[in-house]
């Protein structure tokens, strides 16, 4: 093991073209004696450089730095994959994040250091390949080689003698051999018959490495092209969803996403049905979600269509896709202001906390009057005092709904610029205290019907009901066929570079003394292994046909 | 039979098929132990293959495996100077391998309790105490499919070590009552994505230890007796692990580049999300794929080769382990219950 003599052309499972300039020398300085030592003019040097970084070593190095930099990527929150998980981890490592975020390591996969290792890789293996298939269509047209003089000084060979004519011997041979595919040494083969099979092995080696770039294209299309969005749409008539880009929450397009590309539809969710397991060892776990929308395939909705939306079952309109992939409580509240008129009023989003969707949310009352009115509390879907006395919810099913809020007055916006919806500034507001204990901070614990009163002559506020709302994906992916059907031939094409084996056989009948001596040998050139059986099977084959 | 007593066997097969494998693992020890003093004879691709009948039963014909040949051609040639230790070592080997194959029965009895146990029926890698099961049920059963063709009676203790310590943590750790699957998980594709990517974990975890095991004797080198003077030469060694992992990568290329992101595409909205699972499986994927590209390469065959399959290995294991527990922000994380908030109806 160990020796670094070049490999036959079709050794291993990758045989790749061995390359010979691995050595410290680059080719071309033996023509030149005059030169120095390892002198080397501008387009020698781009020869050799080319020859590096086509070779085999390159290759398998580069693929190992592939592995090695996707590595960070998996450790470190990527503000593409988790923004908020990322942004969080920001926050958190304040010395690291600088630096971080100089090398990129929060968006590892579109790095140049990312890219520039894979593009080496395809254009090594782009160098590699479209050489070899010249080999390759030499090799498909070529004659399997003649028979080597001493066939039985082959690792794989059998001899027998037999009372046949020597013709006959081999006219069966060469009937056998067809019958198993191979191909045979047209012409003059002497006193021997030359056979050759396995030529797909080559093919399957090439075939898996092409569609490695059929691969990139499919997912770089999928990439700039496509565009990936996310929308909380609320259960009911009143609301919905109009695909344009202003009306997702979050939208990630692709560099090269343009408008105009997006599919004009609309869609509102007629209703949406969970079913909660109430026993066993997951009972409080939701399952079978199912919304059922309505949709029109154009903005002015003459022809409405419905469909079942569900996990694992997105829908389809033109090439875009609409995912189901979360849903949540969104309590219906109204904010009436000190003269009485209502200042807030819907269904407000908020956003789970965890399974049992104990939920957080903020309601901003910005056209309350005299002072602006903004709650921010927490929604318990069933309520339940646990047996510590804390407010808790026993599951996610809404059964008992509670709301418990607490309330400020004052400029909910001071700087007047855009705000989340989730989240209540409250630096120039400040928190409503309880009638009568200034210390204790008024906390409104309502049940759906409820209304109560502020204090100070602020107004009022009622917790009308409760409605769900969805959280819905839409995406376009071109390309994705393209990557499918690449990566499909790269597998076909890998199965045929590990399991065809190539392999040469060889049959020579000769008069000699006690008849006629035929010899048989066999070569396989993948170092697969079970020759010893071809050479045996072939020799039973002969000697069985005689009759 | 009701859904309680389903699981109940369950838990009853997976305890017995644990006995047995610790009881098949307790011959295999007595075996080489008993072949500790006896020197193989012949010294080219030596392995006390006690399981291959003698060679006298020993089936004619052409079996044409250059292995089992091999292992064939040893055994003949082993002297008969300690033929009692030989014939008690081979006596507990053959022994060793019946209880395995009792073991692997019991130990498919347990999954197929586990599948009939929830209510509606299901496959039975739904969490990652079942994936182990699985998991560990494939290494073991093509150990014994495998035994024969590639001359794996070697592998006996690290086998029945491996799953036996698997199933010890899967129970004491890993457990969880049976229950119906989280709605991301409830599609066919659970059936095809899953039972490829176990497949490819077992083939890849036997050709991992046939791997170290090249190494191990590449650098003690050849011994007159004891275990390793069993194993099989190097360069038969490297033919087994790469036989093993030529099976396994073509199914975890299935598994991981083309049923995993169909089945992203149509839970997640996309077929690639760069998350951490994916991201390890493909880093496993190119690490494999540099150990096929290694055996062409010169200067690579061999140990370089075998060191990448073993790190091959731990990025698989670490995918499987590392990500489900320490990952936050991977929508695999089947470890712990993920929050059924906005992002997360798909766990």
């Amino acid at each position: 093991m160990n020796n670094r003599t070049p490999q036959r052309s079709l050794t291993g499972p990758e045989g790749r073209v061995p390359q010979f300039s691995e050595g410290p020398e680059g080719p071309g300085q033996r023509e030149e004696p005059t030169r120095r030592p390892g002198e080397l003019t501008v387009r020698e040097l781009l020869r050799w450089s080319w020859r590096q970084l086509t070779s085999m070593r390159t290759a398998l190095i580069l693929l190992l730095l592939l592995a090695l930099a996707a590595v960070p990527g998996s450790l470190i929150p990527q503000s593409g994959v988790d923004s908020l998980k990322a942004s969080q981890w920001q926050d958190a490592h304040t010395t690291l994040t600088p630096i971080y975020r100089k090398l990129g390591l929060f968006d590892v996969y579109s790095t140049p250091w990312f890219g520039a290792i894979y593009v080496l890789l395809m254009v090594s293996l782009v160098g590699c390949i479209v050489p070899r298939l010249r080999v390759y269509w030499r090799g498909l047209r070529a004659q399997p080689p003649a028979a080597p003089q001493q066939l039985l000084r082959l690792s794989d060979s059998a001899s027998y003698t037999t009372e046949e004519e020597p013709e006959a011997v081999l006219a069966r041979a060469r009937a056998i051999l067809r019958g198993k595919r191979y191909r045979i040494r047209r012409g003059a083969d002497g006193d021997a018959v030359s056979a050759e099979r396995g030529y797909l092995r080559e093919a399957g080696n090439l075939v898996f490495h092409l569609s490695i770039l059929f691969v990139l294209v499919g997912f770089a299309m999928g990439s700039l092209l496509g565009y990936k969005g996310g929308v909380i749409v609320v259960v009911g008539p009143d609301a919905g969803f109009t695909n344009t880009p202003s009306q997702y929450d979050d939208l990630d397009p692709g560099s090269l996403f343009k408008e105009s590309r997006m599919d004009p539809f609309t869609f509102h969710i007629n209703d949406f049905h969970v079913d909660w397991l109430n026993t066993g060892p997951k009972a409080g776990m939701a399952k079978g979600f199912r919304s059922q929308i309505s949709y029109c395939q154009k903005t002015d909705c003459s022809d409405e269509k419905n469909y079942d939306l569900r996990v694992n079952h997105p829908l389809k309109i033109g090439s875009t896709e609409v995912f189901l992939i979360g849903h949540g409580y969104a309590p219906v509240i109204t904010v009436r202001d000190g003269q009485g008129n209502v200042a807030y009023s819907g269904p407000t989003v908020f956003l789970p906390q965890d399974a049992t969707f104990f939920s957080f949310g903020v309601v901003k009352a910005q056209a309350a009057k005299p002072e602006q009115i903004g709650l921010q509390g927490v929604f318990y879907p069933t309520f339940i005092m646990d047996d510590k006395g804390n407010p808790t919810t026993l599951m996610g099913n809404d059964l008992n709904p509670l709301i418990s809020m607490h309330v400020y007055a004052g400029d909910l916006n001071p700087g007047g610029g855009p705000q989340s919806v989730y989240a209540l500034d409250t630096s120039a507001a400040k928190e409503v205290m309880t009638p009568g204990d200034p210390k204790k901070a008024l906390r409104l614990d309502m049940t759906p019907g409820q209304t109560v009163q502020l204090p100070d002559g602020l107004g009022s506020v009622t917790f009308d009901k409760v409605v769900r709302w969805n959280r819905v994906q839409i995406s376009q992916t071109p390309g994705k066929l393209i990557a499918l059907g690449g990566v499909v031939l790269c597998l076909i094409g890998l199965l045929g570079s590990l399991f065809i084996r190539p392999r040469r056989v060889w049959v020579r009948a000769r008069r000699g003394e006690g008849g006629t001596l035929v010899e048989v040998a066999t070569l396989d050139r993948s170092g697969g292994g079970d020759t010893a059986a071809v050479v045996r099977a072939l020799t039973q084959a002969l000697q069985e046909e005689k009759k | 039979m009701t859904e309680h007593s389903w699981a109940l066997l369950s838990n009853q097969a997976v305890g017995a098929a644990g006995v047995v494998y610790f009881l098949a693992l307790i011959a295999h020890l007595v075996e080489w132990s008993a072949l500790r003093s006896v020197v193989p004879a012949g010294r080219i691709g030596t392995r006390a293959d006690a399981m291959v009948s003698t060679p006298a039963a020993a089936p004619p014909g052409p079996t044409g495996d250059p292995l089992v040949e091999e292992g064939r051609q040893a055994r003949l040639e082993t002297s008969g100077s300690s033929a009692a230790n030989e014939e008690r070592g081979e006596l507990f080997g053959r022994l060793g391998y019946l209880l395995t194959v009792i073991a692997v029965a019991a130990h498919l009895a347990a999954l197929v309790g586990r599948g009939m146990a929830a209510d509606p029926h299901r496959v039975p890698w739904g969490n990652m105490y079942e994936f182990t099961l699985s998991g560990t049920f494939v290494v073991a059963a093509a150990y014994v499919v495998l035994h024969r063709r590639l001359a794996l009676a070697w592998m006996a203790p690290l086998v029945l070590t491996f799953v036996l310590v698997c199933l010890m943590i899967a129970v004491l750790w890993l457990y969880e009552p049976v229950a119906q699957l989280t709605e991301a998980l409830n599609s066919y594709w659970l059936v095809i994505h899953v039972v490829s990517a176990i497949l490819a974990t077992g083939a890849f975890t036997l050709g991992g230890m046939t791997s170290a095991v090249y190494l191990i004797k590449a650098r003690t080198g050849e011994r007159e007796s004891g275990w390793l003077s069993r194993v099989p030469s190097l360069d038969v060694l490297d033919q087994v692990a790469y036989r093993i992992h030529s099976f396994g990568f073509p199914v975890w290329t299935f598994a991981v580049l083309i049923t995993g992101p169909i089945w992203a595409h149509q839970a997640w909205s996309s077929y690639w999300n760069w998350d951490p699972k994916e991201v390890w499986a493909f880093i496993t994927w190119v690490v494999y794929a540099g150990y096929l590209h290694a055996r062409a390469t010169a200067g690579w065959r061999g140990r370089n080769a075998a060191i990448l399959a073993l790190v091959g290995m731990a990025t698989l294991w670490f995918n499987f382990i590392g990500i489900n527990y320490f990952s936050s922000t991977s929508q695999h994380s089947y470890a712990a219950p993920a929050p059924m908030g906005s992002q997360s109806v798909t766990r």
